[in-house]
Formats: C-alpha cells, sequence, structure tokens
C-alpha cells in the first residue's frame, strides 16, 4: 500500500515552516483513526486551523487539541484542471476547497463522491477518512 | 507628505515571454538606467536605493549597479513590490533618509515552463498539497472568484470585460506582451479553464522584463526636465498570505490602504481621473476596485458590463494592457502600473494616452 500512492503525503514545515513533525503528530494520529481534531486556544476558547504554536488571535500558547464533528459546509471551492502538481493531472476535473466547519473553523480538503459541476456553495458536507498509506490518512468531505 | 515628492523619471524593459541568459540584475540595471536617462540624472547624484527584498539582497543589487547609496532596503510584498518601493521611497525622502531614490525591479525568465509554487515547507506542505491546489497562484483567486459570484451574483461575462479591455489598450502599446493580438470577451468565456472559475484569458501571463523609477524631493524635481509626478498619498495595508485565511475571501486590504491615501491626499474616489491596478486575475482586480471605493461593493460586475475602461472611454483602466495584456514579470508585475501612472501624467502615453492625466489612483 506504501508504494502505491505516489501523490505528496503531508510535509510538515521544520523550522523554518510552520510545524514540526512534533507539533502535528496528534492531527495525523487522529486520522489514522477517522477522527479530526482542531488546535483550541484555551486562553480565549477559540478554535483555528491551520495549527500553529501559538493562538493567532490572542498569542497564548496555552492550546489543546479538540475533536470536532466533521459536518460543514462549503464556504469556497474551485475545480482544478491545471494542477500544481502533475501528479494530480490523472485526477483532473476535481474539487479543492475551503471547508467551513460547523465549529467555524475552515479547512482546505476535496469534496468527493459528487460530479465536480455539482458542487455548490454552503452545501453540507461530512468528513470521510481516506487511508493513503498505511500511515497516512487524509481527511476529505463529502456530500452529507 | 502630501505633495512633496514626485517621480523625475522612469524605465520599462519590453515585457516578453522569456529573457534567455539575462539575470534579474542585469535586467533591473538595465531599467534603471533607462531611468536616470529619462530623468537625466547620473548615478552618483541617486543617493538612496529600493529593490523587492524576497528573492534579492538590496546590497546583492547596490554592489552588482556600483552604488553606494545612504538609504538602502528591499520590499518583499510580491506583486506589490513596485507600488511600495514607491512609497518606501517617498517615505525615506520626506523624512530625510536619503534626497533622490532609484526603485528598480525585475523578473527574469529564460525557460517556457509555467509557474509552479515552490514546495516551501511549512502549511503549505503540510495542509494543502496533499489536496493538490491548481497551479502557480491560481488556488486562491479561484476562491475568491467562487464567493464573489456567490455573494454578489457576478459572473464570468460581465468580468470578461477586464481583460478584452485591457487587451485593447495593450494594442497600442509596444511593450505588452500580446501587442497585436485583440481579443472579443466570446475568446475569455471560450479559453480553457486553468481551475474553475479562472479561464485562461482571466489569468497573467507568467513573464520576464523589468521597471525602474526615481523619486525625489517635489523641491529638487523642478530642476530636472520632466514634468514631475507628484506621489499626493499612499497607503500601504495586509492580507494574510494565504487567501482562505482571510476571514472575508471577497474583502481585500484595499479596504484599509485607500482610504489612507485618499485621506493624505485630500481627494475622493470620485476626484479620480483613471486607475492602474493591480490585475493578476480578473477578479482581484474587481475586488480591488470595489475595495477602494472608486465602485461600491458588489457592483463591479454591472460596471464593467457597463462602463467603457479603455483609454478612449469614460473611466480607463489599465491603460497599458495592465499585467493581463501587458505581461506579469514575477513580482515586478505591479510595479508596470506605477510606471503607466507616471508615464500618462507626463502626458507620454502616445495612442493610449487619456485625456484627462491629471490624478490617477494606483493599486499595487
Amino acid at each position: 500500500m506504501e508504494n502505491m500512492y505516489t501523490k505528496p503525503l503531508p510535509i510538515p514545515g521544520g523550522i523554518f515552516g510552520t510545524t514540526t513533525r512534533e507539533f502535528t503528530r496528534p492531527f495525523w494520529e487522529a486520522t489514522k483513526k477517522h477522527e479530526l481534531i482542531i488546535p483550541r486556544c484555551k486562553s480565549h476558547g477559540g478554535l483555528f486551523f491551520y495549527p500553529r504554536e501559538l493562538c493567532p488571535v490572542c498569542l497564548s500558547s496555552d492550546l489543546e487539541w479538540v475533536k470536532v464533528s466533521g459536518n460543514g459546509r462549503v464556504y469556497a471551492f474551485t475545480i482544478v484542471y491545471q494542477p500544481n502538481d502533475p501528479l494530480f493531472v490523472e485526477d483532473v476535473p476535481y474539487v479543492y476547497a475551503v471547508i467551513q466547519l460547523d465549529e467555524g473553523v475552515r479547512i482546505i480538503s476535496n469534496v468527493i463522491g459528487i460530479d465536480p459541476a455539482d458542487v455548490k456553495i454552503d452545501m453540507i458536507v461530512e468528513a470521510v477518512f481516506e487511508d493513503i498509506t498505511d500511515d497516512w490518512t487524509l481527511v476529505k468531505f463529502k456530500p452529507k | 507628505m502630501r505633495g512633496q515628492t514626485a517621480i523625475i523619471g522612469y524605465g520599462e524593459l519590453p515585457t516578453k515571454r522569456i529573457y534567455p541568459g539575462r539575470t534579474m540584475n542585469g535586467l533591473l540595471a538595465d531599467a534603471a538606467r533607462e531611468a536616470m536617462i529619462d530623468a537625466h540624472i547620473q548615478k552618483e547624484d541617486i543617493d538612496g536605493l529600493v529593490v523587492e527584498g524576497g528573492s534579492i539582497y538590496p546590497t546583492a543589487v547596490s554592489e552588482y549597479m556600483g552604488m553606494a547609496p545612504n538609504f538602502i532596503t528591499g520590499v518583499s510584498t510580491m506583486g506589490a513590490s513596485g507600488a511600495t518601493g514607491v512609497a518606501v521611497a517617498a517615505m525615506a525622502v520626506y523624512s530625510g533618509l536619503a534626497e533622490t531614490v532609484l526603485v528598480t525591479l525585475a523578473g527574469p525568465r529564460e525557460s517556457g515552463d509555467p509557474w509552479g509554487s515552490a514546495p516551501t515547507p511549512g502549511m503549505r506542505t503540510e495542509f494543502e498539497n496533499p489536496y493538490g491546489p491548481a497551479i502557480a497562484a491560481n488556488t486562491g483567486y479561484a476562491l475568491m472568484y467562487s464567493r464573489h459570484m456567490h455573494e454578489y451574483g457576478t459572473t464570468q461575462e460581465q468580468l470578461a470585460n477586464i481583460a478584452v479591455n485591457q487587451r485593447f489598450n495593450a494594442l497600442e502599446n509596444p511593450n505588452a506582451v500580446f501587442q497585436g493580438q485583440p481579443i472579443e470577451i466570446k475568446d475569455v468565456i471560450d479559453s480553457r479553464y486553468i481551475n474553475y472559475p479562472i479561464r485562461l484569458l482571466e489569468s497573467v501571463m507568467p513573464c520576464a522584463g523589468a521597471f525602474a523609477c526615481i523619486v525625489t524631493s517635489a523641491e529638487r524635481a523642478k530642476s530636472f526636465p520632466n514634468k514631475p509626478v507628484y506621489i499626493l498619498g499612499a497607503g500601504i495595508a495586509s492580507d494574510p498570505l494565504t487567501t482562505w485565511q482571510r476571514d472575508r475571501l471577497t474583502v481585500s486590504a484595499v479596504t484599509r490602504s485607500a482610504p489612507i491615501a485618499f485621506k493624505m491626499s485630500g481627494y475622493g474616489p470620485k476626484d479620480i481621473e483613471f486607475a492602474e491596478f493591480y490585475d493578476c486575475y480578473t477578479i482581484l482586480e474587481a475586488v480591488c476596485l470595489e475595495d477602494s471605493g472608486l465602485v461600491p461593493k458588489g457592483e463591479i460586475g454591472p460596471f464593467f458590463a457597463e462602463t467603457d475602461t479603455t483609454y478612449k472611454g469614460s473611466f480607463p483602466i489599465n491603460t497599458d494592457g495592465g499585467q493581463l495584456s501587458g505581461g506579469q514579470p514575477m513580482d515586478a508585475g505591479g510595479f508596470r502600473h506605477v510606471i503607466e501612472a507616471t508615464r500618462q501624467i507626463m502626458g507620454r502615453g502616445g495612442k493610449r494616452q487619456v485625456e484627462r492625466n491629471d490624478l490617477c489612483l494606483v493599486n499595487g
């Protein structure tokens, strides 16, 4: 299975990026268990995404991961015909979308299980988990 | 700072698909030399230098050009670096850090390959790239476009006018990469999707080129031969780098930069006679025109359907063809809007000269 998946795996940024492998490990361990967790600031109570070492609202370092429902709606989307990475050419056209989770935070993903031409903004979606390798699981969304 | 500084000369290399074998340093120095010749100033009389600072070190540029400026800095606001650079140059002159500042930027390119966005490790490689974003900067603007259509009913037919009108303007610009290739609405609508809703003719062509200009005090500007182009006001504001990190995808930082510039200048949107606006995609130009106050929010679609924005029209926009028809030399791309505004105000627009040319709003 590991050898079959050739598309890019999630690569944490490292010390000159936004996160280290250690920092976001809980997120990817959760997706492996088919759960979606999001960083929450314990200081002001809000969720934020993508993960950062500090809350982007109040700069607090007092953070926790919280499990979210995986329910949301399409906030904005594009149908990709010319991907940045040639490895995705075999999939075009596909939907790359901003999903607004019911908990209020937004996340990037694909909307699958629907003809791209039928995707609409505000469409209700739910998380589905794709085990792309033995070690990695991506969270995607399908119409609910 | 109102009217205390002025542009006294400019240089522009023709924008081409590629400049084989040419470096960023070489191209920007070429444009700088043109600007010095145009302004009738010697290199030794320039004591400030502003360059794009995200891809090159400012002191590497001064070294390359044999300059020893007092004030030197790089601005790294990507495509906005040209306009930001001119604002920073004006600030330096106004505050006394330098008397005369050269702003020069170039985008080199020698292969025919499209740009991919560099896989810099970070949030993108971890949370975006596994989902297959579209090529170059298309993704964020397509997301913005989809929201604008949803929130305001904006249509592709309406925004296609941006591409068509600017192509008309580019026909009179020998420096434009699409000179001699007119298009109609149908051509835009029939062009292929890069990624929905963005079609090929609504996005910029990756190109190479360079722009430069020289900024000095309004007082000193009078001793040079060109008509001084006074900088009446400026504002700089920023958005999250990543489009989907913005609270609202259809609202840009121009909602904050434009009021600062207008307040400084003493003028308002209704006074503006023509506009030169950043246009990597039709949708971004549309959003920025709204956010500047030139067009009410949400009404950009009807505006372009009803208004002749060519150089002959009632409200000319991007009179040199903009980046959509002129070409985008990487982060130097947005500098063309400053240079074209300067050219028009100096009355050197040639066949594309606008009639009312006293007051321009530039968005980098």
